[in-house]
């Protein structure tokens, strides 16, 4: 999960990075407030998850308190690559930078442990760094045991050749900075800039976290930093139900157990529509192992539900769970569905092999409910599938 | 001879006597497992009646391996355990820790595993979030039904389960040496490369499929690798080419960011390596036949 700029900074500020004040609204009139406390004059931030903000006019100076409210009704609803700006953060403004550096810890897949990114050249994409002059990043692997100790944060420092009148300071937030990244659960926590002023202080004027949801049984309080506001309302709802969903743009929904399976049956069904007007998969759903009928049905609920769906593709390989079960699973969900007066009206191609397929097969046939196919190869009931998308 | 398991593997099961580990204890049992144990410090010295075996409970994964001699361990501890319970079968020096728990976070995942490079690499971790390993006749070492195939020929490797279980119902007539499900995690402890270099040296192997899907980089270093030194004929499969950027596609470890982790530059990277890869599960398998009949 990526959090907004002013989360991050929250979260900073929460563990000792060195932060400038700064708080988030959504209506333009609240930065007046704000501007007046900080002083008479602020910074008007859009939140948005992407970078590029500043060029796009996103981030504007307010000299007085009028033009703090201003600024925000110019900012909030603006559009920045595609994403439209529902909150903007009222910060403190800078004091004179002199220097801009960068500091990240994440996760390093390759190499199955974290890694410390740092350089002296900050402000820009660490990307655009690391392409122009790889030598201006430092990259350090962190030992996920060992983690940051005030010695291997002075290794970074001296890796990326940090200034000596910063050197120690750098080398104290790093060591928070991993405090933060560690105690949060987070995949990545990135300062850019980690910007030297001219009293001498470093500070964190623009951060980026993402959380790892995996950890959300141990952290309760990540919940809230859900952005609930701008979730697709079909993938909200999924997540209410406790499923694992993902709003695609084609017409054929699909239900499947297994992500694997149901990655594959996505590419399937993209295959499949090319040959029928490019008709393309509507989500991605695991309804996983042992799935029983009340989560079949929840999951039929909100893929019937969505108005983009013209046909649904149940693609179930049985496993441990048996295929009967899963094929009364399908029946017993279209009658719960039926019962709770939501009659369902687009057809259903099922495909079910495994345990016990022979007899899941039967069931289904038996039930000879008037819109649900059964075709028993997965490239087979994907055309099928893509076809009658494309017919409706 | 198989890879990783085989007849003569003593398993332990840790998290045997929830409700999970009890099923697929059964499971596996059923399979022909040769479970020496489970590990519970709240129950050791009692034993469970599973279907007519009577197996011991012990405290600890060392007891439990002073007792019995297993050499394998199946993990099926809820997350917020699993960190403990790996940390304890590498202190123990297990040589093999298959660890079926799903969602367990990033930060436990990686330190197990440098807790267990740091200790000498004395125990080969499989998983997390895994379906665990099979070697068709011999035994089963997590959650993979035993029965859609028999023992044959062919060794798969693979991030997913059900793909797994797709692959090997499609290729059932042929039969696998081992197929081994590597798990979906961001941070594993068995990748496809250490699974293809043991299929390379497996005897009783003579054709690989491999499957992955997106994100992270691990199956174009499995391409490289297999140019380097695989000789047996290597057949993928890479789901997830429908996958927008940026959406955690079920696996923890299944997103694409930004132009790395895409399905395509995966295929693209095992193709110049001489792999066949398929479009759909049902043509890979198709291609495995054409190479094993050919």
């Amino acid at each position: 999960m990526d959090l907004f700029e002013y989360q991050a900074r929250d979260l900073f500020a929460k563990h000792g990075v060195p932060v400038l004040a700064g708080e988030v609204i959504d209506t333009p009139e609240a930065a007046r407030e704000i501007t007046e406390r900080l002083g008479g004059k602020s910074v008007v931030k859009a939140q948005v998850k992407v970078g590029g903000r500043g060029k796009a006019g996103g981030v504007k100076l307010a000299a007085t308190p009028d033009e703090a409210v201003a600024r925000s009704t110019d900012i909030l609803g603006m559009d920045i690559k595609g994403h439209t700006v529902h909150k903007v953060m009222i910060a403190e403004t800078a004091p004179e930078i002199v220097e801009e550096y960068y500091v990240s810890f994440l996760l390093d897949r390759t190499n199955r442990t974290f890694l410390s990114i740092a350089s002296v050249e900050g402000g820009m994409e660490i990307e655009e760094v690391a392409a122009t002059r790889p030598e201006a990043v430092a990259k350090t692997p962190i030992d996920a045991n060992e983690g940051v100790t005030p010695e291997v944060a002075r290794r970074i420092v001296e890796a990326a050749k940090f200034p000596a009148e910063v050197a120690d300071k750098v080398a104290d937030i790093l060591v928070t900075l991993w405090k933060t990244f560690v105690a949060e659960d987070a995949l990545l926590v990135e300062v850019n800039p980690l910007a030297k002023v001219a009293s001498g202080d470093v500070i964190a004027l623009d951060g980026k976290v993402s959380l790892d949801e995996n950890a959300e049984f141990r952290q309760p309080s990540h919940e809230e930093l859900q952005d609930k506001a701008s979730a697709n309302p079909l993938e909200a709802a999924a997540k209410e139900k406790g499923l694992n969903y993902v709003k695609l743009d084609g017409e054929v929904g699909i239900i499947g157990n297994g992500a694997g399976l149901v990655m594959s049956t996505l590419d399937v069904v993209a295959y499949a529509g090319e040959a029928h007007g490019g008709v393309k998969p509507a989500n991605f759903l695991d309804i996983g192992g042992g799935a029983s009928a009340a989560v079949m049905a929840n999951g039929l609920e909100i893929i019937l539900g969505d108005p983009d769906v013209k046909s649904v593709f149940v693609n179930v390989f049985g496993g441990i769970t048996a295929c009967d079960e899963v094929a009364n699973g399908i029946v017993q969900a279209l009658q719960l569905l039926k019962d709770r007066g939501e009659e369902v009206t687009k057809p259903l191609v099922v495909r079910l092999d495994g345990n016990n397929a022979e007899l899941g097969r039967k069931i289904l046939s038996d039930a000879n409910h008037p819109l649900v196919q059964r075709v028993d190869t997965m490239d087979g009931a994907a055309d099928k599938a893509a076809e009658l998308a494309a017919a409706k | 001879m198989a890879i990783f398991l085989n007849k003569d593997s003593k398993v332990i099961v840790q998290g045997m006597t929830g409700a999970t580990g009890m099923k697929h204890t059964k499971l596996m049992l059923a399979d022909g497992t040769n479970i020496v144990g489970g590990v519970n410090p709240r129950k050791a010295g009692t034993s469970v009646d599973v279907d007519g075996t009577e197996i011991p409970v012990f405290g600890t994964v060392a007891e439990a391996i002073e007792k019995t001699g297993a050499n394998v361990s199946v993990l099926f501890v809820p997350p917020a355990f699993a960190k403990a319970a790996v940390v304890e079968a590498i202190d123990a020096e297990i040589p093999l820790a298959v660890v079926i728990t799903e969602g367990i976070a990033v930060h436990d995942s990686a330190a197990f595993y440098a807790y267990a490079v740091e200790k000498g690499n004395k125990t080969r971790i499989i998983g997390p979030n895994c379906p665990g390993l099979i070697t068709p006749g011999q035994s089963n070492a997590g959650i993979i039904p035993g029965d859609i195939t028999k023992p044959g020929r062919i060794g798969l490797v693979s991030k997913s389960g059900t793909l797994t279980y797709q692959m090997m119902y499609e290729l059932r007539d042929i039969g696998f040496s081992s197929a081994v499900g590597i798990g979906g995690d961001p941070v594993i402890g068995t990748t496809h490369i250490d699974a293809l270099a043991a299929f390379e040296a497996d005897p009783d192997t003579d054709l690989i499929v491999m499957i992955g899907e997106i994100g992270g980089d691990a199956e174009e270093r499995a391409a490289d690798f297999i140019k380097a030194n695989v000789t047996k004929p290597v057949v993928g499969y890479v789901a997830g080419f429908t996958a927008p950027e940026g959406k955690t596609m079920g696996h923890a470890g299944a997103i694409v960011s930004g132009s790395s982790g895409t399905a395509a530059a995966k295929k693209e990277a095992l193709e110049a390596a001489g792999v066949k890869v398929g479009k759909t599960p049902t043509e890979t398998a198709k291609l495995a036949r054409e190479i094993l009949g050919g």
